[in-house]
């Protein structure tokens, strides 16, 4: 079934010049045709609004959608830590090569050199439009702007805006947006979720949108479509994405013929704060900094570790020698500062043998009475006391500390209701990133003609594993400063099609399609719940195709998902009605989407018999437990051609070529 | 803990609402508020209920989709916090917690505890923005920015647009939102090229929306999640006068 | 308020009327004739201490002459009242166009915070002033209207005949109920003033880092002494009337 033909459309040249030259020659739609020309832009994120707000000022007549109340609302604005940009001001040798191949690089190999190299060259021109917006970023007392370093590479080349910087660069992108609204340009649909795509002659040509207050189901047409809705995180049900992120925006592309890629490729977190209870709707991130001066441990013990969890002992309770630093004992080089997914790996493993120090079991220690000590005694000395006693090392010390993480340990203190300045904290891995997504070519148009694909919602850029402070960057470099001028290629062929007549026999299918998948829910009139079909689903995933897979429980979570799908089209209990403001039917429909996802992404993971980037699979790991690549069986992408639930998917490939980097193993022992 | 809930039950807009009483065992003090309401609408469903509509999406405190108005006070009893990051460990076992709405005649509800905030997206399309298309910037590095000043921008722009200012304020005035983002973007030097027009639109936006009038109250300072303070709103007024009076604008 | 934009249109002044009309516009009458009624109190409460001069009335007398036959005390006295009638109408509309936004479903429960003490002033100043102008109406009705339609008797000093306001105004003291209701009133000027004083600058965009303090702490203390001062003085007459001391 292998089909090796999937073709990137990758413009010859030298990968350094391919950008600009392809660029200069890309087919143009001239200034009056763009006024006759539609675009549909679903999604307010970065990728979403900047590209909205771009093609509306370029003189395309936008429609962009959004389920929020307003578009500033998306979840990118939650990303910390910052933006990376080839901008090379701090003179340390960053430049667009080097950004680029640290990028493919940490993608483990996984992704389109042309696509990463564009990436790397348009990044220096984000912060110029950022700042040009007013995004406030970190400055020195010179009045430059400030770089981080951020993710273990070698240069400064983060950007950023306190621990806000999604929030920041969000709503540059927003004001944009709302500029081109006031002006007409673009036409915002607020509470307007898309549930279906509408295909005509083999082109997108519009999507069924779902008015969320009245629960009208509502026909757009356009001369192509755009879908910037974000990554599929939430199919492990706890992640650190939005309660509200989806797929089915691009479930509903796929199950319209667009290919899904590499849906295994999933990214961890290790510092997150654990789960409490059963009830828990969501986890939170703690920043990746924090592993600079905390030390991660289990008690050694499996007895103390119960005893913790049943709360009969605390953290203080456990002597230093009773301690396993498993971090510093496995990996003494690196110790607590290995890669997020080694460092997940390891906590995972300390858990699964019974050491977990939360209720669930699922938590490890971070602790930084180490670090306050340290601190203090290096303050006392500059301070010049002589012979401190150890309750003013400490309090020195926790001074120091706050300095470094106040507002993380204020946010930890809110949500966990223990001072992590005398308990250490607990952290548990959790999902926070999706690097595989609707497959795209060169021009981010995925197979079906007229359907593009942005942001995290594709699966361009990051190969196997994204590189830290690089998701924001790629989201406003599909959206500025590619996709604007790609599209071009697409519509210089459409100039002459009129407005779309969402009377077409194409939009009312289309229509009673997404009517018949509702009324089919509200139809079953079970017992259970939607969200405890999704909660059920998520501990499948994240059980087999979590962290660390095996063929054999990949085998098993297939079955189970088939399994869970057949009880959720038996058992669901949708309350309320289709045509009003009904979040447990929104809820339905995308938990529905999830399960179908829940199996590709299993099959994927499957499929891919190594281990690479946010993939790891037990059966390839090196005698020392390093993941084990297979360059020669396994460099390209698996994308995938949905052919309904009762079928298997179909297995496409897109070849990778390296011609400008040679493939390493990732090493840090 | 075993709670009591009055929470405000509103089919639709133009539907009369009431307050209908909860009473929720079993709730953890590790929940968020947000869990809590959730295990309720979990036990609303199967008593073949309509759960409660209320708005959430982040729940870690940054997207402003969260709203609420727990015992009198926006997003709850805790300072610089959202409703989102409140947990039930600031409750008491046996506590009545009333739950409403935003009060606003700019904020009309839509369901139950939801409310339309759009009037607020419609205030920065206004001119809450600077005028550069993409591509137009220069390097940007170009326009040195003094580290206080960028702060203090910074500051203010750390609104989340969760509307708290207006349901605090007595007279429902968006001064506060408003004048954070007029403060914002006149700080900085690429701000300031259109800021006279900019604070005259937004003003004048804000006055067709139905927003009361500020009386330097500073409740919504309190309550605000982001503390952003109402420095920015004698900012707002000196740019606002000095517009008025000095603009081309004959208008 | 399109009679204003209107009635400016002819003599090119759209933006004014516009300015006027607009949310920030209408605080700022407020806060500039307020600002000019805190500037009128202290002469008129140094005025007042003549009351406590034991002359019988002489130095209040030849003060009271003063103030209603200088032509520039006339004029600004005229500024005051147009102050006054704009503070209160205005003050009023804007009131009620405060309670039309917040809608007609209140809080169920009311728990305002605010940065400082005088939130519960700052929510109120409505009802404060409304009690204010009350005062001010019986104050103006029961001596100024007096005054001016003649009704006071005459009293000569130095050769000079002069109206003597100060006798109706000791005799008023006589009274337990009017010192209460001045004394009363005068702590609700010290509570709308408390917060007045500092709110005028904040609408005028003074807000400053290094300022801003002494301007809440001089208007803390503005608030107390002056209706402070204007308060001792009923009750120091009223002493005197029972030959207290």
């Amino acid at each position: 079934m292998d089909n090796l033909n999937l073709n990137g459309n990758v413009p010859s040249g030298d990968l350094s010049d391919k950008w600009t030259k392809y660029r200069s020659t890309l087919p143009l739609v001239a200034p009056n045709n763009k006024l006759k020309i539609e675009i549909i832009v679903v999604g307010t994120g970065l990728a979403g609004a900047s590209a909205a707000a771009t093609l509306g000022e370029l003189g395309y007549l936008v429609k962009c959608y959004t389920f929020h109340d307003s578009p500033r609302r998306a979840h990118s604005i939650a990303a910390q830590g910052g933006i990376n940009a080839a901008k090379n001001y701090r003179n340390d040798g960053d430049s667009v090569f080097r950004l680029f191949y640290d990028t493919i690089k940490g993608g483990d190999y996984r992704s389109r050199e042309a696509n990463v190299y564009r990436l790397a060259e348009v990044s220096t021109s984000i912060i110029d439009q950022a700042v040009a917006q007013g995004v406030p970023f970190a400055r020195e007392y010179g009045g430059l702007l400030d770089n981080r370093s951020f993710g273990g590479v070698q240069v400064s080349r983060t950007f950023y805006a306190r621990g806000q910087t999604g929030q920041q660069l969000l709503l540059g992108a927003y004001q944009s947006l709302s500029r081109q609204i006031a002006l007409g340009n673009v036409k915002m649909f607020t509470r307007h979720e898309m549930i279906e795509l509408v295909v005509k002659d083999g082109k997108a040509r519009g999507i069924i949108a779902r008015n969320l207050l009245t629960g009208e189901l509502e026909k757009h047409g356009a001369h192509a479509v755009v879908l910037a809705t974000g990554g599929y995180g939430n199919v492990f049900y706890l992640s650190t994405n939005a309660m509200n992120c989806n797929v089915t925006a691009a479930m509903r592309a796929v199950a319209k013929g667009a290919f899904m890629a590499n849906p295994c490729f999933t990214q961890i977190h290790p510092t997150c704060i654990p789960q409490m209870g059963e009830y828990q709707s969501k986890l939170t991130l703690m920043s990746e900094s924090l592993r600079n001066d905390g030390r991660v441990w289990v008690p050694a013990k499996k007895e103390d570790a119960k005893a913790i969890r049943d709360g009969v002992k605390t953290a203080l309770d456990i002597p230093e020698t009773d301690r396993d630093y498993f971090l510093e004992r496995r990996y003494p080089a690196f110790g607590n500062l290995v890669p997020r997914d080694v460092a997940s790996r390891a906590a995972k493993t300390a858990c699964d043998e019974g050491n977990g120090i939360v209720p669930t079991g699922l938590g490890v220690f971070l602790d930084f009475s180490a670090a306050i000590e340290r601190y203090g005694k290096s303050k006392a000395n500059i301070l010049g006391l002589s012979n401190p006693s150890n309750a003013k090392v400490i309090e020195l010390g926790e001074k120091v500390i706050e300095e470094k993480y106040g507002n993380l340990f204020e946010m930890y203190e809110k949500i966990s209701g223990e001072n992590p300045y005398k308990f250490p904290m607990k952290i548990y891995p959790a999902v926070h990133y999706t690097m595989g997504g609707l497959w795209v070519d060169y021009n981010l148009m995925t197979n079906v003609p007229g359907l593009f694909s942005i942001g995290e919602s594709n699966f361009s850029d990051h190969g196997a594993n994204r590189l830290g402070a690089s998701a924001l960057m790629q989201g406003l470099a599909d959206g500025y400063f590619v996709l604007p001028y790609t599209i071009g290629t697409f519509l210089s062929e459409d100039i002459s099609t009129p407005k779309l007549d969402v009377n077409a026999p194409e939009f009312t299918a289309a229509a009673d399609l997404a009517k018949q998948r509702i009324d089919k829910l509200f139809a079953i009139k079970g017992k259970q719940s939607a969200e405890s079909f999704h909660r059920r689903l998520g501990k499948i995933i994240w059980e087999y195709c979590g962290m660390s897979r095996t063929a054999e429980g990949l085998t098993l979570a297939r079955q189970q998902v088939r399994a869970l799908r057949d009880e959720f089209y038996a058992d669901l209990y949708l309350p309320g009605v289709a045509n009003d403001l009904n979040p447990e039917l929104e809820k339905a429909l995308r938990v529905a989407d999830f399960i179908d996802l829940g199996e590709i992404m299993v099959v994927d993971a499957l499929d891919r018999n190594e281990s690479c980037g946010g993939h790891f699979r037990e059966e390839y790991q090196t005698p020392d437990g390093e993941a084990l690549r297979r360059d020669d069986e396994y460099a390209y992408v698996s994308a995938w051609e949905f052919k309904g639930a009762d079928q298997d998917p179909i297995l496409h490939k897109e070849m990778l070529h390296f011609d400008n980097v040679e493939l390493k193993t990732r090493s840090y022992k | 803990m075993k709670l009591t809930l009055k929470i405000w039950r509103q089919p639709s807009q133009n539907v009369k609402g009431k307050f209908e009483t909860y009473s929720l065992d079993n709730v953890s003090e590790h929940m968020s508020f947000l869990e809590m309401l959730d295990v309720l609408n979990e036990k609303l469903s199967f008593e073949q209920k309509v759960p409660i509509a209320f708005e959430h999406d982040c729940r870690e405190g940054i997207c402003g989709t969260c709203s609420l108005v727990i015992n009198g006070q926006p997003h709850g009893p805790l300072q610089g916090t959202t409703t989102c990051q409140l947990h039930m460990r600031n409750f008491k076992d046996g506590e009545t917690i009333v739950i409403e709405p935003y009060r606003a005649s700019a904020f009309p509800v839509l369901k139950d505890l939801s409310v339309d905030r759009g009037a607020l997206d419609r205030i920065i399309q206004a001119g809450g923005f600077i005028s550069v298309s993409t591509g137009q910037a220069q390097d940007a590095n170009a326009i040195p920015i003094e580290k206080d000043v960028a702060s203090h921008a910074f500051d203010a722009a750390t609104c989340i647009g969760c509307g708290a200012c207006v349901a605090a304020c007595p007279n429902s005035s968006a001064m506060l939102f408003t004048s954070a983002k007029v403060a914002h973007l006149a700080l900085l030097p690429q701000g300031k090229v259109e800021a006279q027009k900019r604070v005259l639109n937004m003003v004048r936006q804000m006055d067709l929306e139905n927003f009361g009038n500020c009386s330097n109250i500073t409740a919504c300072e309190a309550e605000c999640p982001k503390g952003i303070s109402v420095s920015n709103i004698a900012l707002m007024n000196r740019e606002f006068l000095s517009a008025s009076f000095s603009s081309n604008d004959a208008n | 308020m399109s009679w204003m934009t209107n009635a400016l249109k002819p003599i090119g002044l759209v933006w004014f009327a516009n300015f006027l009309t607009s949310s920030i516009g209408k605080k700022l009458l407020m806060s500039l004739s307020g600002l000019f009624l805190i500037l009128f109190l202290p002469v008129h409460l140094i005025g007042n201490l003549q009351l406590l001069t034991k002359d019988a009335g002489v130095s209040f007398n030849l003060y009271s002459y003063f103030m209603t036959h200088n032509p520039l005390i006339k004029t600004v006295s005229y500024l005051l009242y147009f102050s006054i009638i704009l503070h209160t109408i205005q003050g009023l509309l804007l009131w009620r166009k405060n309670k039309m936004a917040k809608g007609k479903i209140g809080y169920a429960v009311s728990a305002l915070r605010g940065d400082g003490t005088n939130v519960k002033a700052a929510a109120n100043m409505a009802w404060l002033g409304i009690i204010i102008f009350v005062f001010i109406a019986v104050h103006m009705y029961q001596f100024w209207l007096q005054m001016k339609l003649g009704k006071v008797p005459m009293v000569i000093i130095e050769g000079t005949e002069y109206k003597n306001l100060y006798e109706p105004v000791v005799l008023a003291f006589s009274n337990p109920g009017f010192v209460l209701f001045y004394v009363v009133s005068m702590i609700i000027i010290g509570i709308h003033l408390n917060h007045g004083f500092q709110s005028s600058f904040q609408t005028l965009g003074l807000n400053h880092k290094k300022y801003t303090p002494f301007i809440k702490y001089i208007g803390r203390v503005y608030a107390f002494i002056v209706p402070f001062g204007f308060a001792i003085i009923p009750i120091i007459v009223y002493g005197r009337n029972n030959l207290w001391w």
